[in-house]
Order: structure tokens, then C-alpha cells, then sequence
């Protein structure tokens, strides 16, 4: 799976609370936390981006609480993946289970600029910056974690898993 | 080589006799906890793939804690929801507004999570249950789902770092200050992935609550779990409530940890964590002239009995400074009641607190005292980040019930001794 886009970029720590805040975590439709993505950082972020762009943060990416709007806001908005140094657990699982991949790399972070086109292959774990010319590696993500991404989330992933188990 | 405490109890819980940090396992739970807030999006996804019933009703347990008693009308019809789907699916551990608690002080005291127990929950701070030596912690709505669905989750198992504390503490210092001190020094992400083991001579003098209070800020530190070894407290803590079976676990001698860090408890102050991260720790008397404009004492962090009769101590014969707001929120009914009885409300009362009914309210920024542009609160609570209890442009510093009810008094952050110093 490939992903082109351009880059959004944030730095350490970016918390749930700020990725969106709680008061907008009062419904179960996704589209509408889509809206408020990024909202305690830039209330506008959600209208700047285009379908596909990729997001960039630097150290644990998604610390906090729980809340899977959190995740579902970035993948609604409209992002297609993440690559960052590294990411709070619960948001890396949260992220696989919905469907929004994530890249955990050491350098790339520091080598892409706001607006820098990128490329990423989900399969191998290549991030390219077209812009600079630079290539990367991300870690490879797990074969079973891969499944999840193929399958747009762990509820479709175990739908097909429990419909094999009663056939 | 021999194994952790969660290692042993990962290992149990995947039929197997042995586990490595780094391996994938699937895992049996033994509780799954959900909330308000977390469980409409589960529910949501259970129907969407036709799944039908829970594994087992008695082993989930839904407590709508968070923006209850429903603090609109969206609130209302996602706890409406919770309500139907715990009456159709038969959840035995249903708590409602009157009888519920923040569920993170609700589950422990009602003897729903035991030593070497696996237990998940919707909800970050799931993480404190490990204070009772259970591996415990946070997912996600689908994981809930999941979780509900099966009975099964996979795990990958932690690498564990081990905390000793050794000496006395100091007065005025408890949990909270040793978590906030030990993130302070790890920073937010020196745990990330891993499971925190606290132990050490210190920690024999913590009662479970400030067990509790330290396992519940692990996550603040980017933890998979917060685990403590069970001793006497724990039995003592546990006898009564337990209705079922448990199991004590050991880390065994020799087993492996990626780190050990040590610190000596009679060097540390009571501490306060200033904006905008739980990692920005300083001892109180270092932080100078800090003007407030409320203080929330309560949460699933600092709610409990202690935290009260501690907070009471501070605030006995004083008055909250004028223009300043001290909200207490007693963590469950049990809480309140005792709370009552004791004469701690009469207390709150005569310095001018306002004293809520258990909910996690302003900690999350939902209700019962969210902030506006600017102002500035001392809180009890777990997490100071931008916005977290209202406007972006206010400011959290979070710190123990005690400095939390001297600084309501002073109007500005004090050390508890300026306030009840000389008095007794």
C-alpha cells in the first residue's frame, strides 16, 4: 500500500486532549470528530488539508487518554498516515484497530518541513521526502498489524475471523 | 531466567508456561470495564458486525463516570444507550448515578479486580487497578468491542522497569508526590511500552490508596501497566471485598528488567507539576508567587477516603480565599458516606468548598468546573495539558490534596506547614 501527500508536521508529546478535546468526543459518528481534528493546536487544520496528506510529530504521538476519537478524527480528516519517532501505546493499537496506519522512525521526522511531499510504502516501511530527495526506513510494521490495515480495522478483521469459524 | 510479575501473569492467562518480552500473545481477560465515554463507540461496533451477545456479562463492568450525572442532552442519550445495552445483555456490574463511583476508584473498592487478575478497560488510566497487583490497562473503543465480544485480546508483552524507593517520607508526602517526582525524572515518555514495577521499602508504608494514586499516573509516564508485589496492606485491603478467587504473585529473583532506578523518599518534597505536561515536576517550595482562581480536589487520581481526611486536615478552622473556588468530589458513594460520617463535610462546608456527587467532571473538562480563558486551577487530578479542563488558554498544576487545600486557602500554590503550621 502506498501513500502520497503532503506533510503536516508537529513536534514531542502531542496529547489526545489537543488532537481533540473531549468536548467533542460526545457522538459516535466519525465524521464528526474528522471535523475537529487538531483542534486544541489549530482549530483550522481540518479545511487546510488535502485528501491523502500525511501527518509528521516527533516523540510519543498520541500520549494521554484512551479516546479512539483521537485517531478516527485524523483518519476522518482525511490523513492517510503517520510517521513519527514514536507513539503512545493505546493510540498505536487504537490507530491499527480503525484502519489509520502509523510509522515509528527514528530519522525522518527530523527531515521533512511542512508541506515537503512524501511517499510511504505501508509493505516495506520506505518513507521517501520528494521534496529534499531523502530516503528512510521506517520499522517494519507486523505481518498481523499489516492484516488489520488490510482489513480496514480489527471489528472487520475479527467479523471475517468469526464468520471463518462458523463455516 | 525468571519472570516479572506481569510476565507471570500475561503467561497465565495464555496458557503458556513462559513469556518473553517482545512476544505476541493472545491473552484470556478476567474483567473488562467501560464508561460513558468509551462504550457507545464499542457498542456501535459490535452491531455493525452483527455480534450479538457479550462472552460473559458478569466479567464486564460499565460505569458511566464521566460526564454524569448527564451534563446535556448528548450525555444523556449515549448513558441512555449504555443503560439499554447493559439491560439487554444482562451486565451484572452495571453501576448507576446514586450507587456508581469513578470507576477507577469503584472497582477496587468493590472487590471487582484482584491480585493476578488480567483486567482491561476503556479508559487510559485503567492502569491503576495494577496497585492490587493485577496486570491492568487502557484500550480503546474497538479494542472494548473486542474485548466484549471474545473474552481475548493479543498483547505484546512488556519490557519491565523496576522503581525502588527506600527511606521515610517526609509529612505532607504521599503517592502522588513519588509518581509526579518519578515522571519528572523519566519524563513523559520513560516508560513508554513498559510495565512499571514499583518497589522498595518505601512502599511498604503506602496505604492502597496511594498504591492506587501511583499506578493510576504509570500511563503518565507512557506505561502499559503500573504493577506493585502484594503484602500485607493488599491481603488486609482485599479480605472483605474479594467474592471470587485470587492468586498473589512474585517476580521471581532473578528476573530481567530493562532498567532499575532508585530513589530515596526522604529527599522528596511534595511536588507540583506545572503546565502543560505531568513531566514538568518541581518541589512546592520552589515554585514562588502562583496565583489561583479554583482548586479541584477529587478524581480517580487523589478521590479517595485518604485524600479527604487529608485535605480536611488542611483546611480545618480555614477559609478559601475569596474569589477562589474549591471544589471536592468525593470518588464514590462509599466515599460520600464516609466522607459524611466522618465530619469531613462539615469541614469543606465551613471553609466555603463546594462538594460534588461522584463524577470525573472538570478532570476531563466536561463539567462541574471547566475553566475559561486564563484562569488557573490547582488539581488532584492526572494530566495538565493544554485545554484539558476547559479554554486552551488556561492553566493546570497538579499536585496532592494537601498543597490542592492549602493553596484554595492561601488563593496562590503553598506548601500545607504555612497554612497549618503552629496550629496543633
Amino acid at each position: 500500500m502506498i501513500f502520497k501527500g503532503r506533510a503536516w508536521v508537529f513536534g514531542d508529546d502531542v496529547d489526545t486532549d489537543v488532537i481533540i478535546p473531549v468536548r467533542f468526543c460526545n457522538t459516535t459518528d466519525p465524521n464528526e470528530f474528522g471535523k475537529h481534528c487538531m483542534n486544541g493546536l489549530d482549530p483550522d487544520f481540518p479545511n487546510k488539508i488535502a485528501q491523502g496528506d500525511i501527518m509528521v510529530a516527533k516523540r510519543n504521538f498520541g500520549c494521554g487518554s484512551s479516546r479512539e476519537p483521537a485517531p478516527l478524527s485524523i483518519k476522518y480528516a482525511g490523513i492517510s498516515c503517520v510517521i513519527a519517532k514514536s507513539f503512545a501505546r493505546i493510540f498505536y493499537r487504537n490507530a491499527f484497530n480503525i484502519g489509520l496506519p502509523l510509522l515509528e522512525c527514528a530519522d525522518a521526522p527530523d527531515e521533512i518541513k511542512e508541506g515537503d511531499e512524501i511517499e510511504v510504502n505501508i509493505d516495506t516501511g520506505e518513507i521517501v521526502n520528494v521534496s529534499a530527495g531523502k530516503k528512510f526506513s521506517a520499522k517494519p510494521i507486523p505481518p498481523f498489524m499489516q492484516d488489520l490495515i488490510r482489513d480496514n480495522g480489527l471489528m472487520n478483521h475479527l467479523a471475517k475471523k468469526l464468520l471463518i469459524g462458523k463455516s | 531466567m525468571g519472570m516479572t510479575i506481569t510476565e507471570k501473569i500475561l503467561a497465565a492467562h495464555a496458557g503458556l508456561k513462559k513469556v518473553s518480552p517482545g512476544e505476541l500473545i493472545e491473552a484470556e481477560i478476567d474483567v473488562v470495564m467501560g464508561h460513558d465515554l468509551s462504550t457507545p463507540l464499542a457498542i456501535k461496533e459490535m452491531e455493525r458486525i452483527g455480534a450479538k451477545r457479550v462472552f460473559d456479562p458478569e466479567k464486564i463492568v460499565i460505569v458511566p463516570d464521566h460526564f454524569t450525572p448527564n451534563k446535556d442532552v448528548k450525555a444523556a442519550e449515549a448513558c441512555k444507550e449504555l443503560r439499554n445495552f447493559c439491560r439487554n445483555q444482562g451486565i451484572t456490574h452495571y453501576f448507576e448515578v446514586g450507587r456508581m463511583g469513578i470507576s477507577h476508584a469503584l472497582l477496587p473498592e468493590q472487590g471487582l479486580v484482584l491480585p493476578g487478575d488480567l483486567v482491561v478497560g476503556g479508559d487510559s488510566h485503567t492502569c491503576t487497578y495494577g496497585a492490587l497487583s493485577c496486570f491492568s490497562t487502557g484500550i480503546g473503543s474497538t479494542d472494548l468491542a473486542a474485548a466484549m465480544i471474545t473474552g481475548k485480546l493479543w498483547f505484546k508483552v512488556p519490557e519491565s522497569k523496576k522503581f525502588i524507593y527506600h527511606g521515610n517520607l517526609n509529612q505532607w508526602v504521599c503517592g502522588k508526590d513519588l509518581i509526579l517526582h518519578t515522571i519528572g525524572d523519566i519524563g513523559v515518555d520513560g516508560a513508554l511500552y513498559n510495565a512499571m514495577e514499583f518497589a522498595g521499602s518505601a512502599i511498604g508504608q503506602l496505604t492502597i490508596s496511594d498504591r492506587l494514586t501511583m499506578a493510576n499516573m504509570a500511563v503518565e509516564a507512557g506505561a502499559k501497566n503500573g504493577i506493585f508485589q502484594a503484602d500485607r496492606h493488599t491481603e488486609e485491603y482485599i479480605r472483605h471485598r474479594a467474592k471470587r478467587c485470587y492468586k498473589m504473585v512474585e517476580s521471581d529473583p532473578d528476573a530481567s528488567y530493562e532498567s532499575i532506578r532508585s530513589y530515596d523518599v526522604t529527599e522528596i518534597e511534595p511536588q507540583v507539576a506545572v503546565p502543560h505536561s505531568p513531566g514538568n515536576t518541581r518541589p512546592v517550595s520552589q515554585l514562588g508567587d502562583i496565583t489561583i482562581d479554583q482548586v479541584v480536589i477529587g478524581s480517580c487520581t487523589n478521590g479517595r477516603i485518604e485524600d479527604l481526611r487529608t485535605a480536611a486536615k488542611v483546611l480545618q478552622g480555614n477559609r478559601v480565599a475569596p474569589y477562589v473556588r474549591l471544589i471536592i468530589i468525593p470518588a464514590t458513594q462509599q466515599i460520600y458516606r464516609l466522607a459524611v460520617l466522618e465530619g469531613l463535610f462539615e469541614i469543606f462546608l465551613d471553609a466555603g468548598a463546594a462538594i460534588s456527587t461522584p463524577t470525573c467532571g472538570p478532570c476531563v473538562g466536561g463539567h462541574m468546573g471547566v475553566l475559561a480563558k486564563g484562569e488557573r486551577a490547582v488539581s488532584t487530578t492526572n494530566r495538565n495539558f493544554i485545554g484539558r479542563m476547559g479554554d486552551p488558554d488556561s492553566e493546570i498544576y497538579l499536585s496532592n490534596p494537601a498543597v490542592a487545600a492549602a493553596s484554595a486557602v492561601t488563593g496562590r500554590i503553598a506548601h500545607p506547614d504555612e497554612v497549618v503550621k503552629g496550629r496543633d
